[in-house]
């Protein structure tokens, strides 16, 4: 339940004008955040500063031009490195560290196909995930074991929502040699203790992996405390552009790895028979990439930034909880996940009694009201939790988000009620 | 934002046809039986028909479940071709199917749909245009594998439409 005063917070919103799509469109109430965030207007500017003031091909310049695009793109690193906790002893962000992706999925798969060879994996050997694992954290593990003869094994929840101490002993153990798992649900919006996870699978000599698509955009992450080996996250889930993605990695563990993608600008040489690597980052960024995505993407992690990262964590907080505790309160709608709303980030999935998620969202549309309804690209999860039609609906908040909106969804989920209740009754009747 | 859901799509008729179902039961001795699910939505259903002896059909039956459009669509399209030849119910088969894409418009002609013309709204639903097909798919594909042989039950494997993602994050 949150304070007078948290209310009073979350009825405010200073943040809207901010973003032209909401600005523009004063009836949409936006609810799925968490599959893609609304970017601020600084993020559009700087897209088009790029491109307007130090367009040219990064790297390979020696003109004035190439050499700013270069060094716009490697403050991006460091500003990403610095946003996650990327530093060394000193405290240098470790730009580096940093290689540009398309997206989380991508950087994951970069991760079970160059890893995955590394460390030679056989069918006496391990691959540990938890079943809560987005479809792009999911199906790169399980093929790469279907190809070795590996065994993918699973981390399950216990009933309310947690990965237990005894589950991550029980299954983390000597033949284990990767464990992947992320950090928040991207549809129970629980967070997992991935540091425990994580001291766990290097106590059994294994690498860490985490899923950050869903807590680096909400909460504070920190690879050096986490003490992770490796991190995959998406920069349009955090305010920057479709299109661009992040792996940060140790750099000995990103050093042994070999390349995923070869070709232009990831060579330091090449004859007519080999090929000698360029170092990380660049080893895997073959191709040219988009500079001008990576040069907004600082654009989006300084707004956030400038606006107070902890603020803005605290807000969605108050707004998740009282979205949990708005949708607790709706005698036909089940929460699917934690009934205490402190444990949700962002997200919230919940079912209308008796109606298919998709309908809930076409209901919710017609009032423009936005949510997602589906598997979530997490099947086996809902297959797990035994949801009827393996299917929810999911509620998601960013800060940009205020109490309006939550109360816009439970009006249009009363109507969904007034639209359904009677024709679920005399089904059930 | 004038490209949100059709608010008419769930009217009372509509609803009608989700909590009464008049079709929604189990066949005895089916011509043709056939199984339809669209994968990515859990909707699944299995329609059944009796082929009479005048070569028409004479009884439509489904037994499934889903989402409302998909459940809704099926019992449209039952009481719609109940006493239709194999060759009519494809025709209008093929028909609905136009319609929900947005590429039959011309209200004359979705007349031939009865009550089904109702749901063009779905045409506007790009996501839902899977569900309202279904059932029309799934008869379809029964009459055009199994109308060469009536009399025998031609249970196919599944119908998969095209694949549509609806998650991608």
């Amino acid at each position: 339940m949150l304070t007078t005063q948290q209310l009073a917070d979350i009825e405010q919103n200073p943040y809207k004008a901010d973003f032209p799509l909401l600005a523009q469109n004063p009836d949409l109430t936006f609810l799925d955040s968490a599959a893609t965030a609304q970017r601020p207007e600084v993020v559009l500017d700087a897209e088009r500063t790029f491109y307007t003031t130090m367009n040219a091909n990064p790297l390979r310049g020696l003109y004035r031009l190439s050499v700013e695009a270069t060094e716009a793109i490697d403050e991006a690193r460091k500003t990403i490195a610095r946003f996650i906790g990327a530093v060394d002893e000193k405290g240098d962000p470790q730009g580096n560290q940093i290689v540009f992706t398309r997206n989380a999925s991508e950087s994951l798969n970069l991760v079970a196909r160059t890893l995955g060879p590394k460390v030679v994996l056989g069918p006496d050997d391990e691959v540990v995930i938890s079943i809560m694992e987005h479809h792009s954290n999911l199906i790169p593990w399980q093929q790469l074991c279907r190809a070795t003869g590996a065994k993918l094994t699973y981390l399950r929840l216990d009933d309310d929502f947690r990965i237990t101490p005894e589950e991550v002993a029980a299954k983390i153990g000597p033949h284990t040699k990767i464990v992947s798992v992320t950090q928040v649900s991207n549809v129970l919006g629980v967070q997992n203790d991935v540091k425990a996870i994580a001291r766990r699978a290097h106590e059994v000599g294994a690498y860490m992996v985490v899923d950050g698509a869903q807590s680096v955009p909400h909460v504070p992450v920190n690879v050096r405390d986490l003490d992770c080996d490796l991190m995959a996250f998406s920069a349009h889930k955090l305010g920057g552009p479709m299109g661009i993605g992040v792996l940060w990695g140790k750099s000995e563990v990103l050093d042994a790895m070999p390349p995923f993608l070869t070709g232009g600008e990831m060579i330091d040489s090449v004859t007519e028979t080999d090929a000698v690597w360029a170092p990380v980052p660049q080893k895997f960024e073959a191709g040219t990439q988009d500079a001008a995505g990576s040069f907004a993407t600082k654009a989006a992690i300084d707004y956030l930034a400038s606006k107070d990262m902890a603020k803005l964590e605290a807000r969605e907080r108050e707004l998740a909880t009282y979205l949990t505790d708005r949708l607790n309160d709706l005698p036909y709608v089940d929460v699917i996940g934690p009934k205490d709303g402190s444990r949700h980030v962002s997200a919230v999935a919940f079912n209308v009694r008796g109606v298919h998620p998709h309908d809930v969202a076409s209901i919710l549309d017609m009032s423009n009201v936005c949510i997602r309804a589906g598997h979530h690209c997490a099947q086996p999860l809902l297959n797990y939790l035994e949801v009827e039609n393996r299917a929810t609906c999911r509620a998601s908040v960013a800060f940009y988000n205020d109490k309006a909106d939550i109360d816009r969804l439970v009006e249009g989920l009363d109507k969904v009620w007034s639209i359904f209740g009677g024709a679920v009754d005399t089904k059930e009747a | 934002m004038d490209r949100s859901t059709p608010a008419s799509l769930y009217n009372a008729q509509f609803m009608d046809h989700v909590a009464h179902p008049d079709y929604k039961y189990q066949m005895d001795d089916p011509t043709y039986t056939h199984y339809g699910v669209n994968p990515s939505c859990g909707d699944e259903l299995t329609f059944s028909v009796k082929i009479g002896d005048d070569g028409r059909i004479e009884e439509a039956a489904y037994q499934g479940h889903g989402c409302a459009v998909s459940q809704a669509s099926a019992d449209m399209m039952s009481d719609l071709m109940v006493d239709k030849t194999p060759q009519e119910a494809i025709e209008l088969c093929k028909l609905f199917g136009r319609m929900v894409r947005g590429e039959e418009t011309d209200d004359s002609k979705l007349a031939a749909l009865d009550e089904a013309a109702s749901l063009k709204d779905v045409s506007h639903m790009p996501a839902r245009v899977k569900c309202a097909e279904l059932a029309w798919r799934t008869l379809e594909e029964m009459l055009e594998n199994g109308s060469g042989e009536p009399g025998s039950t031609a249970t196919a494997s599944c119908t998969m439409p095209p694949h549509t993602h609806d998650g991608q994050e």
